[in-house]
């Protein structure tokens, strides 16, 4: 019987394959949406921890203003002199990297690339994690007399150089030139889509002589020394700085401190955020489909609501016809569904690519919209059919 | 006739709608129908013929009365034994064919048979010689929406035939087809009925028609009004 039956159900959904198409079709395009939205979320989740991950656990970030973000409410820039006051002051304070930023044009021979520049000391590669791929650091006289030299991020050296490997050229930025003694090994791009190897690097006092004209540290990276407390040095670092910059016991703070943890869990729960912002969206598609897929079927109700007073008068059971039916809509929600899990698997790779975050297989996700889809289907399917099979058969054969 | 009836209808009547809308189709109908016979059913418009052989058929039940076959009480059957008993006993021509659609005149003849549990080569022989016998040899992949009205009814004739069912139910068979064609499937419900012992009832509005069976049954609003052996005269 359930051979036969088997037979029947394949029979209905080849002799109906407009239908049977669309309801698949329902059903992928719910299934696909949803699990690309979230395999895509899932990603970029992965991808910005991955990103701070990559600056290291115990990195310090304090920046004027209290807001996250450069140039936020007007306060004072830090100046050199913090610097030294930081570096003996704070005792658990590993590596102290003062930054000066500037965005500016390079140019090699015919070509150019704007980039940012970032004036800093070599305690920025140790505090940030960042290799040397080529080539060397800066040198002790290099730092201390402001001399034209810059390390280059991975990009600008593709932009600029092609193939070539620029350590000993001359590139010009701005009105001077700038030899180049080393090549940063890429870490690649950031969750929010920002590019970190975009970026040249040279000595503080070349940046604030020959490109922002003044003595302003626009934010410092400090790396807590292994096994020393974060907020511990952050308090430490905040009272100093209050010191220094003047601050009565009555104000806020003019400046913001901020460690890995915290900027992690800002930029991933807004990731998240987004991630069910995307999942909602999707659900509703999903709805869609099921919305589909229910006016198909109501639609076609009373061509089969009739095929069933049909079989019936001619012998079928009851149980028969349902187990056809039940087969069929089964049959279908399960060919939508693996087809809409092939979909969403291809086009979230592609997409994974072309955003540059990582595919990451979701098993719940992919699980989870295929039983639905195919709850939808046969409920849809099922119970319609389920009400016609009880009928008399002439009452069906009669129904308009 | 000795022995007892195939078929016993005793006080059948078939009421429609409640209350005020209720409607009196069978007004309590008596038929004895004996296995081989050959019984055409005649009578007016809306005189409850399709509603006895709807009953007949166990595709509706009466509202009162008994149905006896082969001296069971059908109307104490439960569903499936009713089914049961259209799979295993009855063929039933529809006066309005209903054929699956787009659904292939063979794979339509085939649907008794799977319900049957035959084997798919028997079933495809079999189907094949039914389209044969009503003379649709060569049609067997045309949906119904390709045939004719007349080859849609033989269509649906083949499929109460081929199972070789007990009794043959079929409401007005010839409705749709010309006199030479009704002649043939005549001459075939006919051998039918003479050759393998089938017994056939049969709704009809036309006189030569009728004169093939054996018997004809009148009904006029709901009762038998007539029942004659053809010979006897009118
Ligand atoms: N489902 C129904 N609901 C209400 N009334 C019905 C229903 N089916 C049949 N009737 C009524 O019962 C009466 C008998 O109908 P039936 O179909 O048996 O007539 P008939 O003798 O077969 O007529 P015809 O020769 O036109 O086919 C008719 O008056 C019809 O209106
Ligand atoms: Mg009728």
């Amino acid at each position: 019987m359930l051979w036969n039956t088997l037979l029947l159900s394949l029979r209905a959904i080849r002799r109906n394959l407009m239908r049977s198409f669309l309801t698949v079709l329902g059903i992928v395009i719910g299934v696909a949406a949803v699990v690309i939205m979230v395999t895509l979320g899932n990603g970029a989740t992965r991808s910005v921890s991955d990103q701070i991950s990559s600056m290291g656990s115990n990195l310090l970030m304090v920046m004027p203003g209290q807001r996250f973000g450069p140039g936020s409410d007007a306060a004072p820039s830090f100046k050199s002199a913090d610097i030294d006051a930081i570096k003996s002051q704070i005792s658990s304070a590993e590596w102290v990297a003062p930054v000066a930023g500037k965005s500016v044009t390079t140019v090699y021979q015919s070509r150019n690339w704007p980039t940012m520049v970032s004036g800093t000391s070599n305690d920025y590669f140790h505090a940030g994690n960042w290799e040397i791929a080529s080539g060397r650091m800066f040198a002790e006289g290099e730092e201390r007399g402001g001399k034209a030299v810059c390390v280059m991020g991975e990009t600008v050296r593709k932009k600029l150089f092609g193939g070539q490997n620029p350590v000993g050229c001359e590139i010009r930025v701005k009105d001077f030139s700038c030899e180049v003694v080393g090549v940063l090994k890429p870490k690649g791009q950031s969750g929010m889509g920002s590019d970190q190897d975009d970026s040249i690097v040279m000595p503080l006092k070349t940046v604030q002589r020959r490109l922002t004209g003044n003595q302003d540290v626009s934010r410092f990276s400090i790396s807590v020394r292994k096994g020393a407390s974060v907020d511990a040095a952050t308090r430490q670092l905040t009272l100093l700085l209050r010191e220094r910059r003047k601050i009565s016991d009555s104000e806020e703070d003019d400046f913001r401190v901020m460690d890995t943890r915290q900027i992690a869990q800002t930029l991933t729960s807004t990731t998240k955020i987004l991630t069910m912002l995307l999942s909602a969206v999707a659900a509703v598609s999903l709805l869609v489909g099921g919305i589909g897929i229910m006016n198909i079927m109501l639609v076609s109700v009373t061509e089969r609501t009739r095929e069933i007073g049909i079989r019936l008068a001619i012998g079928a059971l009851e149980r028969e016809v349902l187990l056809q039916f039940l087969i069929e809509a089964v049959v279908l929600a399960g060919m939508g569904g693996l087809a809409g899990i092939a979909l969403a698997t291809g086009a979230s790779v592609a997409l994974a690519h072309a955003m540059n975050i990582p595919y990451l297989f979701d098993l719940k996700i992919n699980l989870l919209s295929f039983l639905f889809s195919a709850a939808i289907g046969v409920v849809f399917g099922f119970f319609p059919a389920r009400r016609a099979a009880g009928l008399n058969p002439i009452d069906a054969l009669r129904h308009e | 006739m000795s022995g007892s009836p195939l078929i016993r209808l005793s006080g059948v009547t078939k009421s429609y709608g409640r209350g005020h809308a209720e409607f009196q189709a069978l007004k309590g109908i008596d038929l004895d129908i004996f296995s081989g016979d050959f019984v055409a059913v005649m009578g007016p418009s809306g005189s409850g013929k399709s509603t006895t052989m709807n009953i007949l058929g166990c595709l509706d039940t009466p509202t009162s009365g008994s149905y006896q076959f082969q001296g069971v009480h059908v109307e104490q059957l439960e569903r499936n034994q009713r089914a049961l008993l259209r799979r295993h006993y009855l063929g039933f021509v529809f006066q309005g064919f209903n054929l699956l659609a787009r659904t292939t005149a063979l794979e339509n003849v085939e649907l008794p048979l799977i319900y049957r549990g035959e084997p798919a080569a028997a079933r495809h022989q079999a189907a094949r010689a039914a389209l044969e016998q009503v003379g649709l040899k060569g049609w067997e992949s045309h949906t119904p929406a390709e045939l004719s009205g007349g080859q849609q009814q033989r269509v649906a004739i083949a499929r109460a035939i081929v199972t070789r069912p007990e009794v043959l139910l079929a409401d007005e068979p010839t409705g749709n087809l010309d006199t030479r064609t009704s002649h043939e499937i005549m001459e075939l419900i006919t051998s039918l009925n003479a050759k393998l012992g089938i017994t056939v009832l049969m709704v009809t509005h036309e006189q030569d028609v009728a004169s093939y069976a054996r018997r004809v049954v009148h009904f006029v609003d709901g009762v038998v009004e007539s029942d004659l052996r053809n010979g006897e005269g009118y």
